[in-house]
């Protein structure tokens, strides 16, 4: 069921009179995991601000659940569509860890009962339970982007759009990212990223829109955006497919976007010509 | 060379040591890599070895910081200014906000040393000129790319003459393009002679840039050693480190009882 669309989207900013979106289509799924890549300017960062009515459209129009946003207010929609940054410090305000995560529900009105539940399931899913009670800023900068997180996570949106969420994060954090993602559409929600991490969007993503100047060039699953008959659109917006997909079509063993495609791909060849 | 010798460093107010013990030399014309899980001592060791922590920052040091040799241990920040450079993740927040242009943020940094007029004109062009940033001289440093921003913030540092440089996490904040921008610009630099300590949880990067890596968990130098060796180490996954693509995929192949070879040579080809 489409949860989410934007239809001839165009938006040119009145500051500088740059088309940063000229003209895109996508529907989103509920429960679909989509991640939105491409150089830096392609119009990325400025398609998901109009998602949650940050940004209007100056043509086209954005819909959730088949209704026209343009007239709902920034704070009815952040009901719908919870949108983390890509910078933690523009967003974090609160004295302790548990009052930041708490601003978010308590502000939609959630009840005490859920406010807590929700709360510390958002906390324990970034790993951050037991720092409740920390000032945000006694946290280290990836913990601080988790927080950022948990933050909007508990405000149990069913769009979630994470704007670069593995940046400075150690394996650790990308994996709780990871989860994270998994978790929310398992649940349901629709989860949108913003990218430049290749194996994180392959792994973790069962569609890859590419954008370039304001459009859309590519939209498929990482298969086949990550196939070599891509790669020369995918070079056009700087774009480098991951390792295992370059491996893989070296080794011509088709398309191999992720370490265990590749892998997967090489023992049944291995197999087939042991035999 | 820069010298940290068997440093502990405490933040005030916190109740554990960040740092531990650690001994690290950093060689002139060398880069070396920094790495290890958030909060392991990666920003704390770059604040130490720069002067800013305890100077700046408060707190509390044992061991020695040595520049040539030279115990600076105790010589105030503006001594140490001159000779030793940081840089952070965050391209935007370390420019000065009050230079209207490229070419004032660069030389801003130079002038506040006291240099002479022309000493500060020469070693700014010089800066932008190493940097390739000269064309962006005139423009206005809020209105860059991050990738432009991070290269305008090491010009300025540049222009103060430092030798050796601590950057911290400096392509965290950037994209592909701009990544590859400070990655040249370390490059250059470092075969110009001066020697740089760069924290990054990029380690794909530092395989291309780095000749030596220090990993570092819970305030401890935990390896040290070539960059090929301890990048392709598989304690570094224990350290919480991300290890490169290639030597992510060679231990999954292990792991699964497939000889890596072909794929590893694939790889380089």
């Amino acid at each position: 069921m489409v949860r989410l669309a934007v239809e001839e989207l165009v938006h040119v900013y009145p500051s500088n009179s740059v088309r940063a979106l000229d003209g895109v289509s996508l529907a989103f799924g509920e429960g679909e995991r989509v991640a939105l890549i491409g150089q830096n300017g392609s119009g990325k960062t400025t398609l998901v601000r109009h998602l949650n009515g940050l940004l209007r459209p100056t043509a086209g129009r954005v819909l959730i659940d088949g209704g026209d946003v343009a007239h709902r207010s920034v704070a009815r929609l952040a009901r719908v569509v919870g949108l983390v940054f890509q910078d933690p410090d523009r967003q974090i305000f609160a004295g302790s860890v548990r009052a930041e995560v708490e601003f978010g529900p308590r502000n939609l009105g959630v009840s005490r009962r859920d406010l807590d539940a929700q709360v510390s399931e958002a906390l324990a899913a970034v790993g951050l339970q037991s720092e409740a009670k920390t000032n945000p800023y006694d946290l280290g900068a990836s913990r601080r982007k988790l927080l950022t997180l948990a933050s909007v996570l508990a405000m149990c949106t069913p769009i979630l759009v994470l704007d670069e969420p593995t940046t400075g994060q150690d394996a650790r954090g990308v994996e709780r990212v990871r989860d994270v993602v998994r978790n929310a559409a398992a649940a349901g929600r629709t989860v949108i990223t913003v990218s430049h991490d290749m194996p994180f969007v392959a792994e973790n993503f069962e569609r890859v829109v590419v954008m370039r100047e304001g459009r859309v060039i590519l939209d498929g699953p990482p298969a086949e955006v990550f196939a070599q008959a891509a790669w020369s659109e995918l070079a056009s917006t700087h774009v480098h497919p991951p390792l295992p997909a370059v491996i893989g079509d070296r080794l011509g063993l088709g398309t191999t976007p992720t370490d265990d495609d590749l892998l997967r791909a090489f023992r049944r060849r291995g197999e087939h010509s042991a035999a | 060379m820069l010298e940290l010798r068997n440093v502990s460093y405490r933040y005030a107010g916190a109740t554990r040591a960040s740092l531990r013990e650690v001994s690290l030399q950093l060689h002139d014309g060398e880069v070396m890599g920094l790495v290890g899980a958030s909060e392991a001592g990666k920003t704390t060791t770059c604040l130490v070895a720069s002067g800013l922590a305890p100077r700046a920052v408060g707190g509390r040091m044992l061991g020695a910081l040595l520049v040539d040799g030279v115990d600076v241990t105790n010589e105030p920040m503006h001594v140490l200014a001159g000779s030793i450079g940081i840089a952070f993740q965050s391209p935007a927040t370390q420019l000065s906000g009050v230079a209207a242009t490229v070419y004032e943020e660069v030389a801003f940094g130079a002038m506040n040393l006291g240099m002479p007029r022309t000493e500060v004109i020469a070693r700014t062009e010089s800066a932008l000129d190493a940097l390739r940033i000269a064309s962006l001289a005139e423009r206005e440093p809020s209105r860059l790319s991050g990738g432009q921003m991070q290269l305008v913030a090491l010009a300025g540092l540049l222009a103060m003459g430092p030798r050796h440089l601590l950057l911290d996490e400096p392509t965290a904040q950037l994209d592909p393009v701009g990544t590859r921008l400070v990655a040249d610009a370390i490059q250059r630099l470092a075969a110009a002679g001066t020697s740089i300590l760069v924290a990054e949880q990029k380690t794909d990067l530092l395989r291309d840039l780095a000749s030596r890596v220090v990993a570092i968990h819970a305030g401890r130098v935990a390896l040290e050693g070539p960059a090929v060796e301890v990048l392709a180490d598989p304690r570094l996954v224990e350290l919480g480190v991300a290890a490169p693509a290639a030597a992510r995929l060679e231990r999954l192949a292990r792991e699964r009882g497939l000889d890596p070879a072909p794929l590893l040579e694939a790889a380089r080809s």
